[in-house]
């Protein structure tokens, strides 16, 4: 168990500054998801953690060791990779001695920590088969048993699920919370997948252009991005982004006509130029007249999921996406007055993009 | 059901026919072609076992009418090169001294560097590949003189181990070409989640990349080993009589200076030099061709 202090991490390739000074506190025992898309530096962090690259500067500690200069099998870390990255000539059982035998493990220890993983991730059968020989989910579980094995005080996982098809990618979803919840070891998880960052970790790092945008709990994430990046990136379907000017305890959107009641006082001043953000399952069909902020519009596209439907709105130039129970769904065509949950709208500076508090 | 069976029978016979013509037409051009490559190693066979007065009665290219060994035994044994009657045996043991140490050396060297080119590349390994590269285009002459300067001041002139260390020297390229390029194509996250493991340089090179390269090492020692096994301008410039290496000895064989043309020596010598490279394709032709074309991991 340790935790994970990275301060100020800068990397460069060339003249291209693919980090800009990255700060994270990751306590012992927590679930960090780095997420961002791709070429945010999310894999190259991962890659500094491990010790595989080089941070231009900046340190790295882990367990109040500073590991800058400490080579990747002296960081007490192991990694789950995209590719699995089992050596193909070797069994289960060598592929996961592997690292104890390179660390002159004694062999009673190295028998005892095999028995123990393979037992927990129930790949007892799988010993004497050979990579090749694996299916996509067994051989990421023989990949995180390899992690596993050795014990180590930090966990990095690197799109780990990315190479799983749909179905099998959400039960290994599941079997990673549980891990973790049963073995608790501090973790940083890199994915591009905003659902798997919201559902397994504690903490989410969000990540663009080498910048740490904000670093929160999912459910703060979610609910109050620190900017429309932010906003935009987290959710699916994602985030209404409304162009309007800020009005005295109102906001008028451009082209709509009527301006919405605020739910709180903000700090900008009337006449600003603002972006409302409007997630789809805070628009609903305006029913009772004591809805105050209401906004007609026509449905364009109506899709179907299944569990629910997404109805697309037509509000001046700008679409407007609904989340729907699939009864109460309106159809294409229709106009319909729709009410926006002010409470939970999002209120972004038009200029900076930042949250306005 | 009938009546499309009665409809279809005669066209699919038609096809059967412009099928099987035109295998016909394939194997017998394949045959053909096949067997005017062949045909100068038949004679060469033929005439190896054949007497010299027969071959002289008969004409270099016919059909045997004698059998013996004796012109094996001759030209293993006791046939007369450069003044000495004990056939090409010793250049033979030579060759074969000769060319297990070079092969085998020279092919470790090529998966060394290989592993270090493809895998841990350092600044400026790009442009030394390129360099190394040089090696597979230059023409072995260009080096000769070098080679007998240094041979000379070392000490190493007309010893086999001179030889060795020619051939692995300039079969560097070649099996460095190979291996690193076969190297590529392993995943870099191999060895990145090797050294997390906590494998080294040594480790990783023995347990992860050894076992993956036989199709790869098999390719450079056939490739090694019949090269240095003909090669003949190293061998007949650096070293000198009891000393040379079979493909050497076949030339001074075949130069001697009497007016006879023993034909059925040279062709039993012949063979003989040609033997372990034609042994070697034989056991090693279909990995040969599954190196070259597959990749690295299935």
């Amino acid at each position: 168990m340790a935790e994970l202090l990275i301060r100020d991490v800068r990397k460069s390739f060339g003249s291209v500054e693919v980090l800009k000074g990255i700060d994270l506190d990751v306590q012992s025992g927590e679930f960090i998801a780095l997420v961002g898309p791709s070429g945010c530096g999310k894999s190259t962090l991962l890659a500094i953690i491990a010790g595989l690259e080089k941070a231009t500067s900046g340190t790295i500690s882990i367990g109040n060791r500073v590991v800058n200069n400490v080579a990747p099998k002296d960081r007490d870390i192991a990694m789950v990779f995209q590719s699995y990255a089992l050596y193909p000539t070797m069994t289960v059982r060598e592929n996961m001695l592997f690292g104890m035998e390179a660390r002159h493990v004694p062999k009673p220890e190295r028998e005892a920590a095999l028995k123990r993983v393979s037992a927990l991730l129930q790949i007892d059968q799988l010993m004497n088969r050979k990579p090749g020989q694996l299916s996509g989910g067994q051989r990421q579980r023989v990949a995180m048993g390899r992690a596993l094995v050795r014990d180590p005080a930090l966990f990095l996982f690197d799109e780990p699920l990315s190479n799983l098809d749909a179905k099998l990618r959400v039960e290994m979803r599941t079997e990673i919370k549980k891990l973790h919840q049963r073995v608790g070891k501090t973790t940083v998880y890199v994915t591009h997948d905003q659902v798997e960052a919201m559902t397994l970790s504690s903490r989410i790092a969000v990540l663009n252009k080498g910048v740490l945008q904000q670093f929160g709990e999912p459910q703060t994430i979610y609910d109050k991005p620190a900017n429309m990046f932010v906003a935009g990136f987290m959710g699916s379907p994602a985030m209404n982004f409304l162009p309007a000017i800020l009005g005295s305890g109102t906001v008028e959107i451009d082209g709509a006509g009527v301006p919405l009641p605020l739910a709180r006082t903000v700090s900008a001043k009337p006449g600003k130029r603002v972006v409302l953000g409007v997630r789809p399952e805070h628009l609903t069909l305006a029913g009772t007249s004591s809805d105050r902020a209401t906004l007609t519009a026509p449905a364009e596209l109506v899709e179907p999921t299944g569990s629910e439907t997404h109805v697309v709105f037509r509000l001046g130039a700008r679409e407007l996406v609904a989340r729907f129970v699939p009864s109460q769904a309106p159809r294409a065509g229709e106009t319909m007055r729709l009410a926006v949950d002010m409470e939970k709208a999002c209120l972004f500076d038009a200029d900076t993009e930042a949250a306005i508090s | 059901m009938t009546d499309t069976a009665l409809h279809r029978d005669p066209e699919e016979a038609a096809a059967l026919r412009k099928h099987i013509l035109s295998r016909i037409v394939i194997y017998g051009l394949l045959a053909i072609f096949a067997s005017v490559y062949l045909l100068p190693l038949f004679v060469v066979i033929f005439n190896s076992f054949r007497d010299l007065p027969e071959i002289a009665q008969n004409g270099l290219i016919a059909f045997p009418r004698s059998f013996s060994f004796k012109s094996w035994f001759d030209a293993w044994g006791t046939y007369c090169i450069n003044g000495a009657c004990e056939g090409m045996a010793k250049n033979f043991w030579n060759s074969v001294y000769m060319v297990i140490p070079a092969t085998i050396i020279s092919t470790l060297l090529g998966a060394l560097n290989g592993y270090i080119l493809s895998k841990w590349r350092f600044k400026g390994s790009e442009l030394l590949f390129t360099c190394m590269l040089f090696g597979v285009f230059m023409p072995g002459q260009i080096a000769l003189m070098p080679w007998a300067y240094i041979l000379g001041t070392t000490g190493l002139n007309k010893t086999m181990w001179g030889l060795v260390l020619v051939h692995v020297v300039q079969g560097i390229s070649f099996t460095t070409l190979f291996c690193r390029n076969f190297y590529v194509n392993i995943p870099d996250d191999l060895i990145k989640a090797a050294r997390i493991d906590g494998a080294g340089f040594w480790r990783i090179f023995y347990k992860i990349i050894l076992p993956i390269s036989p199709p790869i090492l098999i390719v450079t020692v056939i490739w090694q080993f019949t090269g240095i096994w003909n090669e003949f301008l190293y061998g007949v410039v650096l070293t000198t009589g009891k000393n040379q290496p079979i493909t050497a000895a076949l030339v001074a064989l075949s130069s001697n200076g009497t007016n006879v043309r023993n034909y059925d020596v040279m062709s039993a010598g012949v063979l003989i030099g040609a033997l372990p490279p034609l042994l070697v394709y034989f056991f090693g032709g279909k990995y040969f061709v599954r190196g070259l074309t597959q990749g690295a991991i299935k």
